[in-house]
């Protein structure tokens, strides 16, 4: 059984419950998310991401990994990208956090979601919540962004449709300020 | 009546339409399997096995079943009446052994990951946590990793099948009267002319789709409706009615957005089973979402054979026979394709060549390691690896450049259609614009004279050019060849349009897209046929009660063999239509002409648009007598003959000798895909294709330890590329159409992958061989390719030593 412990362990099957959850305590946070206030009781061990998607529903930001590799669930917390996965609801208490959900506004595509759009930057779309996410804060950073900067920007988002080939282009795209 | 034309003025097919499917999936408005939350919705955890190969003494659920929130703890004793099996759905010979894969482990485990019992609780954090207070007792067992030590049954996978041998499959062109005897071909080099053997590995590889596999399952209406991360929705209804007894018609499957599959969801798979069991013992709505470790242990992987492979040529090059011997690693249990894709292979290893005599053997091989089967391209990549491999050995051997050494032994464009020396009729192509297009692209001379003048002065960085022209067989597939091949079911697909009343089209596919795009390609393709906007076709898919037939997506088959279905279907609303027009327009039915969406009578200017044809159904207020008011219509699709896509790859790789460090330079890709719907989408398909291939070569590849302990069993060891290994691509086409479905399409699904690989191999062995190297293991990794080098004085042979496996009996003639 212990070998069976530590394997599954290894194996991160159960990474992100570290304890059981018999006597756990809830504890009280207020985070704005997409525009909107919430204050909730959570778990002290409940991740960002298990937060959005099942306590508020935010189901467009997506869980692709237990190792923090893959960033399908990168958002922004207090406008920088984090993997969500790696961060504790309880570490979000008082922050602003914007999901791919409140990205557009009044019905108007993020520049990079259209950027994405135009340049076929998306396949399946599981990755693509986190990659538009991390793509809006690399241009940030760097306005102008040569294609190894891009690349080397994208690192920590995985994506297995599109070969990161149209990725790279729409973040190009959403540099010279799209179709203009 | 007016006569509307509102069709756009350029066609679509061909266009480069931005995909219909975006906007849900840009704006995180989307319905993967997980995310989908029901009234009472219980949520699963699974408790695996930690050994390769054990017995099961014992299970204690006690201190689980009273664990806070638990609903159940199930055993596979608990769930052994219920739950069904995991079917092979291709048995590849009479005889096959085939063990009894069942979803939840009874009492034997054949590989680290099986299930053996399933927790049931209010949250997935509360099945978690019980999960870990399952206590089981093991015996563990000898386990058999290598598929080389599985051959001798001196440790049995399972010991009560007696043998790790599976099954035996030849496809020998002398016995089936396509070509001469391969052994005197052989035999014959051998005296005057060249023999080139050699040993490949094709490593074992995990699909690792981004979206981790879940399963709802609903047991509270009439119908069970399961929700899953499938690519097969129609197919695994099927498996479920057939091995659980529950009536295929209570049973309804849906596949909601579906976040890539690549073959790794072309399966029917123990948590879909274990799902519905305990679902259906609870009465209640289950979910179970796997995490990416458990994704990665236990979905079932790909690749994984030994390719022993003999080419015989003249002299000058001309190829004289080829033989293939295969050994391939089922792993654990004959999955759903198992023995299937090494199969597919059969008839793709002499490619695109005239070799007069050709035998193909496969031993597939039962050991204590997960499941392989479909990953993309299942059979032909590895096929391909195999030949292109080969040619660019021959081209060595001879003298030659690698290009010219294919020109010398391809099909030529005037000599289509072909039938091979593995009996596939090849229906059109044109190996030599693809080719001349590619090295254009390319500057395949500058790129010589490049690596010429590195050689020359000696560049620590060399540079390889790698070449790899393919072919593939896509369209799966003809029913009648598959029930000679002794699949379990057909290759035909179904389509139907609905023609409503206001004007919109529905489509019914029963393809099930993951990423392809068909939403899009089949709304250009209906909005052409019918001469209707694009925006007012609307594809549905993925859901057994909407598309209650198909075949689902798969084998780069749903355009060539799905497309044709929606092109049939479409013609047929058109023929019902014409004599409703004429009643309409009081013409004579003969005279009634359909362009552009609109019923003309011929030499007048009278006409009625599509859309009001579909009110007047409708309405059937005013329709002519004895016709049905309706003009919806279905089609099935069969083929004749698969379809034959084909491309010319170019690539160059820079290769550190002093590090073994490799470096993409370029990558030129032509392929012809017969006509193209939408090239936005085929280069999407091309550039994800390129890098799932590209990285076999150089960075993927599943390790165990010797426990059988998977050790690349997250996102940290299994190294997936990321945008920063990688480089963009330079993309074209050349367009011969295919003859076997109306628009002329071949498939591009899996083109790049197959393609890419041997490629980059190809490319750095290329840079190597100077020093005497004519081979290094995949993946290629610095180091591997370090060893390769440091050992190149040493080795004569000159492979790399993890590549050279002592194999040939040297008696049997020169080894190159
Ligand atoms: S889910 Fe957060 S990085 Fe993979
Ligand atoms: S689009 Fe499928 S993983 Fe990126």
């Amino acid at each position: 059984m212990a070998y069976l412990k530590t394997l599954a362990r290894q194996q991160g099957w159960h990474d992100d419950l570290k304890h059981p959850t018999e006597e756990s305590q809830m504890t009280r946070i207020t985070v704005t998310v997409d525009d909107v206030s919430y204050t909730d009781e959570v778990e002290p061990r409940t991740l960002l991401v298990h937060y959005l998607r099942e306590q508020l529903g935010k189901t467009g930001t997506v869980v692709g990994c237990d190792t923090s590799n893959c960033g399908a669930c990168t958002v922004h917390l207090d406008g920088v990208s984090v993997k969500s996965c790696n961060v504790l609801a309880v570490q979000a208490d008082g922050s602003t956090v914007t999901t791919i959900e409140g990205l557009a506004t009044d019905g108007r595509l993020h520049p990079v979601q259209e950027a994405f759009h135009e340049c076929h930057a998306l396949q399946c779309g599981y990755c693509t919540p986190g990659m538009i996410m991390q793509s809006i804060d690399l241009l940030r950073d760097n306005p102008d962004p040569t294609e190894q900067e891009i690349r080397e920007g994208l690192e920590g988002n995985l994506c297995r449709c599109t070969g990161y080939h149209n990725i790279v282009k729409a973040v190009q795209y959403a540099a010279a300020g799209g179709a203009k | 009546m007016t006569v509307t034309d509102e069709r756009p003025a350029t066609k679509e097919v061909g266009s480069r339409r931005t995909r219909k499917e975006d906007q849900r999936l840009i704006t995180g408005r989307t319905r993967w399997t997980d995310n989908i939350q029901l009234p009472g919705m219980l949520h699963l955890a699974m408790v695996r096995s930690p050994f390769a190969h054990a017995k099961v003494l014992s299970v204690d659920t006690a201190a689980a079943k009273g664990a806070p929130g638990v609903m159940g703890v199930f055993t596979g004793a608990d769930l052994a009446e219920t739950q069904g099996a995991n079917i092979n759905a291709w048995p590849i010979t009479a005889d096959q052994v085939t063990p009894t894969h069942l979803p939840v482990v009874v009492d034997h485990v054949a590989c680290a990951g099986e299930i053996v019992a399933v927790v049931a609780a209010r949250s997935a954090a509360a099945a978690r946590d019980a999960a870990e207070l399952v206590d089981v007792d093991y015996e563990e067992l000898p386990a058999v990793l290598d598929m080389k030590e599985a051959l001798t049954d001196a440790v049995l996978a399972h010991p009560d099948l007696g043998t790790n041998k599976s099954a035996f499959w030849t496809l020998d062109s002398a016995e089936a009267g396509t070509g001469a005897d391969v052994d005197e071909a052989i035999a014959k080099a051998r005296e005057d002319g060249i023999v080139i053997e050699r040993e490949y590995r094709q490593q074992r590889l995990i699909p690792a789709f981004m979206e981790p596999r879940s399963t709802v399952v609903d047991p509270t209406g009439e119908q069970i409706v399961i929700w899953s991360a499938t690519q097969v929705p129609h197919i695994l209804r099927f498996c479920i009615a057939a091995t659980t007894g529950i009536p295929e018609s209570k049973i309804r499957v849906i596949a909601p957005d579906v976040g890539g599959g690549f073959g790794g969801k072309l399966q029917t798979t123990p948590e879909e089973f274990a799902t519905l069991a305990v679902a259906r013992k609870l009465g209640k709505p289950v979910k179970y979402t796997e995490t990416r470790s458990e994704s990665l242990l236990s979905g079932h992987h790909g690749r994984d054979q030994w390719q022993r492979l003999t080419l015989s040529a003249e002299k000058d090059g001309t190829v004289t026979g080829f033989k293939v011997e295969l050994l391939a690693d089922l792993g654990a249990y004959v999955a759903i394709v198992g023995g299937g894709v090494p199969v597919l292979g059969a008839w793709m290893f002499n490619s695109i060549y005239k070799f007069p005599a050709y035998r193909f053997t496969v031993q597939t091989i039962l050991t204590n390691k997960p499941w392989v089967d479909a990953y993309r391209g299942a059979g032909r990549p590895e096929a391909t690896f195999g030949i292109e491999r080969m040619m660019d050995e021959l081209a060595a051997e001879v003298g030659v450049d690698p290009l010219a050494i294919r020109e010398k032994n391809w099909i030529t464009h005037e000599e289509f259609p072909f039938t091979t020396v593995a009996g596939m009729t090849y229906d059109s192509g044109n190996y030599e614009a693809a080719t001349a297009r590619a090295t254009e692209l390319f500057d395949y001379d500058g790129m010589r004279a490049e690596q010429r003048r590195r050689r020359e002065s000696g560049d620590p960085v060399q540079l390889g050019i790698g070449v790899s022209t393919f072919t593939e067989m896509c369209g799966l597939a003809p029913s009648r060849i598959l029930g000679q091949l002794n699949y379990g079911a057909g290759g035909w697909e179904h389509a139907s349009i609905r023609m409503l009343a206001t004007g919109k089209v529905e489509v019914i596919t029963g393809t099930s897209p993951h990423g392809q795009g068909h939403e899009t390609a089949w709304s250009q393709i209906v909005a052409d046929r019918l001469g209707i906007p694009f925006e007012d076709v609307e594809v549905l898919h993925g859901d057994t009660q909407i598309a209650p037939r198909g075949l689902d997506t798969y084998g780069s088959r749903s355009l060539v063999v799905g497309g044709e279905a929606v092109v049939r279907a479409a013609d047929k609303v058109i023929e019902k239509a014409k004599p409703v027009a004429a009643h309409l327009l009081e013409a004579d039915v003969a005279d009634i002409e359909f362009t552009d969406g609109t019923f003309g009578v011929r030499g007048t200017d009278k006409g009625i648009g599509i859309a009001d044809l579909a009110l007047a159904a409708f309405a059937a207020h005013n329709w002519p007598d004895g016709l049905e008011p309706s003009l919806d219509a279905e089609a099935t699709f069969d083929p004749d003959n698969f379809s034959f896509p084909h491309g010319t790859h170019l690539c160059a790789m820079e290769v550190d000798t002093e590090t073994g460090a490799t470096r993409m330079r370029k990558y030129v890709c032509v392929d012809d895909v017969g006509v193209i719907v939408n090239p936005l989408i085929v280069e999407g398909q091309v550039h994800g294709g390129l890098v799932q291939g590209i990285a076999q070569a150089l960075w993927e590849g599943a390790e165990f330890d010797d426990n059988g302990t998977l050790v690349t069993g997250s996102f940290v060891d299994y190294t997936l590329p990321t945008a920063a290994d990688t480089i963009s691509f330079v993309t074209d086409h050349t367009t011969s159409p295919s003859t076997t479905n109306t628009l002329g399409t071949k498939g591009v699904g899996e083109a790049g992958t197959i393609a890419s690989t041997p490629a980059v191999v190809n490319a750095i062995v290329d840079a190597l061989r100077p020093r005497g190297i004519h081979d290094v293991e995949m993946p290629c990794t610095p180091e591997r390719v370090w060893r390769a080098i440091r050992s190149a004085g040493a080795d004569s042979a000159g492979a790399a030593p993890s590549a050279a496996q002592p194999h040939f009996d040297e008696s049997e003639g020169d080894v190159q």
